[in-house]
């Protein structure tokens, strides 16, 4: 039984993965109230731990002792199972993604497929919530997100498609490797790389729901959506997968993207990695305390009649380029 | 002073007549229904939903209770639901005495308390024939456009709240408009000793002079807002998100406004030239020009343009006012000691009304000529603007979705205080 036994790497490098996934998760609620509070002239969480570094713990602690109410009229069953599977679905897509050389879990042949296939999954749990919450409110949220993820679904994977071509792989650690040496993808080939980056990045907070595309939660209209009936850690879970699946966005964005942890000259590492995810996963935070939301339907709009069309486009220049050179 | 930065969409909407009154046609509903139909008159085969948003919602502005009857996302039919606020403050103000009653209105629209005091009080003193002193003027209108600009500065952090969400970029825009409201709410506090409900206008003048340096500090207040309601504009207007929640959303015809008796930036923004401030000066606004803002679109875009033109005009009013504030009594009236020193001598009703952030505010009081109760109003009827607001949303909601009626009914910017009184 050795290291490169694939039951224990991946159980090994699972374990760690997942773990610090989940605190960087937990540190980047505190970073983006810290952010949230500087755009918004106040200090943000200050009072737990120096610079209010312990807040995360603090604010999972009082998730905990929370009341935990299940509506007479939910559907019990699937009411507690919801919250769990929408973490179990982000928290699985980070199975196949690189995040260093040789770091990964599962280095699968189609991991791209399986990462995306794993963020839409999480569409089932949220439907699942907003059906077995027996709240309109709940449900409103729950239709407008499956919606949005089975329609945001299809720009997204042309997007991620372009990469692919160019690496000629699906394994992502093939098409990081493609990009070694400053090759970058969203730099070259110039123009279908830069833009098919920011179609995956606009697609990908669509598939999240953060802002300007998280109408399914829009607390403003739907009180808060899917979660709105539910308490303490069951509603923390939900929180949970959402900063999740935005992290583990990011980290597919620099593989698919932006080289991975290709570095300047010879100096790759995990360290390139975690500059350039972490600075999308703070850009994404930028985006959602300047925006407002968009509507239900201009969402759609957006979708079917920019979005598809540029993603097609895309593709079809990238097959062209890769055929001609 | 139009300042559009992109065209309205009014000439492109088509407009239909619906039992007698002119509403846009809209997209998702062609065929509009008669916003006061039966509901079983509309399309039998129909999956409706009905909604009651509120009384607890985040984003209804308080016990608003709004009725909404869903055909899948699109709102087919809305009744607004009042009532949950009632205090029974008229009644309350026909067991007080006149000067009693002052602390009592501060309560009614509860975003500009300075506005329910001015109102009742010129009321108060065109029943008992009593001038006031010109010093005393000018504090009121420079109070009134101070809480203008708070009112208007309040109204664009929650309408930033009802299109972006309290954990979003319409947080932003909030924390940032109270920033500047807390500045106004000091001055407020320096000159009246209170934060919010102030109790400074009383029959005859005000009770608070102007401490030392106050204009100063006041002007220099203003001059800071000034420039950060460039701020505001860049921050908002020019945002493509905004633009496409709020262009061609929610449009008032200028006639069905007028029918139902709105008043204020709704009615300016419907394209109605129309301002007491103006029209029917009263304390020192016949020494100031007012130019009125207006705009044709009618949507809630022409009403976020309306507010901040009217926010930039407060402040320009504000500071001149208090570069020219005359000496004087601020009272006509010696000090009240006992609540019964104010009598009315005649039993008529007087109606007098102001220009509030949120359009007439008109009180209309009766009398009481029994001797030993000329101290205290026999009939105390509050005009307020917010509840003839709330009456267009049956005209202007249906055939949109559930997330334009939020943003319509935040560019109404109605307070509950005041509907319900």
């Amino acid at each position: 039984m050795s290291f490169d036994n694939p039951w224990i790497h991946g159980l090994v490098m699972g374990l760690i993965l997942a773990n610090v996934a989940l605190v960087i998760t937990g540190y980047s609620i505190w970073f983006e109230r810290k952010f949230a509070g500087r755009m918004q002239n106040r200090p943000g969480p200050s009072v737990v731990g120096p610079w209010g570094l312990l807040q995360p713990l603090a604010d999972a602690l009082k998730l905990l002792q929370k009341e935990d109410i299940v509506p007479r009229s939910a559907d019990r069953a699937l009411f507690n199972l919801a919250p769990p599977l929408t973490v179990f679905c982000a928290l699985s897509a980070l199975a196949v993604v690189p995040v260093g050389p040789g770091v990964i879990v599962a280095d699968l042949h189609i991991g791209i497929l399986f990462a995306l296939a794993m963020g839409s999954l999480t569409v089932f749990p949220v439907w699942m919530a907003g059906w077995a919450s027996n709240t309109k409110y709940a449900l409103l949220g729950a239709m407008r997100s499956a919606a949005q993820s089975i329609s945001y679904e299809i720009p997204l994977l042309l997007s991620a498609t372009v990469p692919i071509i160019l690496a000629d792989s699906f394994r992502i650690t093939d098409i990081v490797n493609a990009q070694l040496g400053g090759k970058w993808f969203a730099l070259w080939p110039p123009g279908p790389g830069i833009a098919a980056f920011a179609l995956f990045f606009l697609c990908s907070l669509a598939e999240a729901n953060r802002i300007p595309f998280d109408i399914p939660e829009a607390e403003s209209e739907l009180v808060s959506g899917v979660s709105t009936e539910y308490t303490g850690m069951k509603w923390g879970l939900f929180q949970l997968a959402e900063y999740l699946h935005t992290f583990i966005i990011s980290l597919v964005a620099t593989t698919l993207f932006l080289g991975g942890w290709d570095g300047p000259g010879d100096n790759d590492g995990i360290i390139w990695m975690a500059i350039k995810s972490l600075t999308l996963f703070a850009g994404i935070f930028w985006i959602r305390w300047s925006f407002m939301r968009y509507r239900a339907d201009q969402l759609m709009a957006i979708c079917w009649k920019f979005f598809l069309p540029l993603g097609l486009v895309l593709v079809m220049l990238t097959a062209l380029w890769v055929h001609l050179i | 002073m139009s300042l559009h930065a992109t065209p309205h969409p009014k000439d492109t909407v088509k407009w239909t007549t619906v039992g007698g009154v002119r509403v846009p046609v809209h997209l998702l509903i062609p065929n509009l229904p008669d916003p006061f139909m039966d509901i079983e008159d509309y399309e039998p085969d129909a999956d409706l939903m009905v909604l009651n948003m509120g009384p607890q919602h985040p984003s209804t502005h308080g016990v608003l209770r709004v009725k909404l009857v869903l055909d899948g996302e699109v709102c087919v039919k809305v009744t607004p639901y009042l009532g949950y606020l009632h205090r029974g403050v008229e009644k309350l103000c026909e067991k007080l005495s006149y000067v009693q009653i002052t602390p009592i209105v501060d309560k009614n629209d509860y975003v500009s308390p300075m506005m329910n005091e001015l109102a009742i009080n010129m009321a108060f003193e065109k029943l008992i024939g009593a001038e006031v002193p010109r010093r005393a003027r000018y504090i009121r209108t420079i109070c009134a456009e101070i809480q203008r600009l708070g009112s208007h500065l309040l109204w664009l952090g929650t309408f930033g709240l009802d299109m972006g969400g309290a954990i979003g970029g319409g947080g932003s825009i909030f924390m940032h408009t109270f920033r500047e409201r807390e500045l106004l709410l000091d001055l407020f506090e320096d000159l009246t000793g209170c934060r919010f409900h102030y109790n400074t206008h009383t029959v005859g003048g005000n009770r608070h002079d102007i401490p030392a340096g106050w204009a100063a500090k006041a002007t220099q207040v203003l001059a800071v807002i000034s420039k950060r309601c460039i701020e505001y504009e860049d921050f908002v207007r020019g945002n493509k998100v905004f633009q496409a929640r709020t262009v061609g959303v929610g449009i008032i015809d200028p006639v069905l406004a007028i029918d139902l008796g709105i008043s204020g930036p709704v009615l300016r923004a419907s394209g109605v030239d129309v301002d007491l401030r103006r029209d029917q000066p009263y304390a020192a606004y016949d020494e100031i020009a007012v130019n009125v803002a207006t705009d044709p679109g009618g949507d809630c875009f022409s009403r976020y343009v309306v507010r901040v033109d009217e926010m930039r005009e407060s402040i320009r009013i504000a500071t001149e006012l208090l570069a020219g504030v005359p000496e004087g009594p601020i009272c006509s009236l010696k000090p009240v000691k006992l609540p019964g020193a104010v009598k009315a001598k005649h039993g008529q009703g007087v109606y007098s009304s102001i220009e509030s952030p949120r359009g007439e505010l008109g009180t209309f009081v009766v009398g009481n000529t029994v001797r030993r109760q000329s101290a205290i109003p026999y009939r105390c009827k509050i005009r307020s603007p917010s509840m003839h607001l709330l009456q267009l949303l049956p005209y202007i909601c249906p055939g949109n979705n559930i997330s334009d009626i939020i943003v319509t009914l935040g560019s109404l910017d109605p307070i509950m205080g005041e509907v319900d009184r």
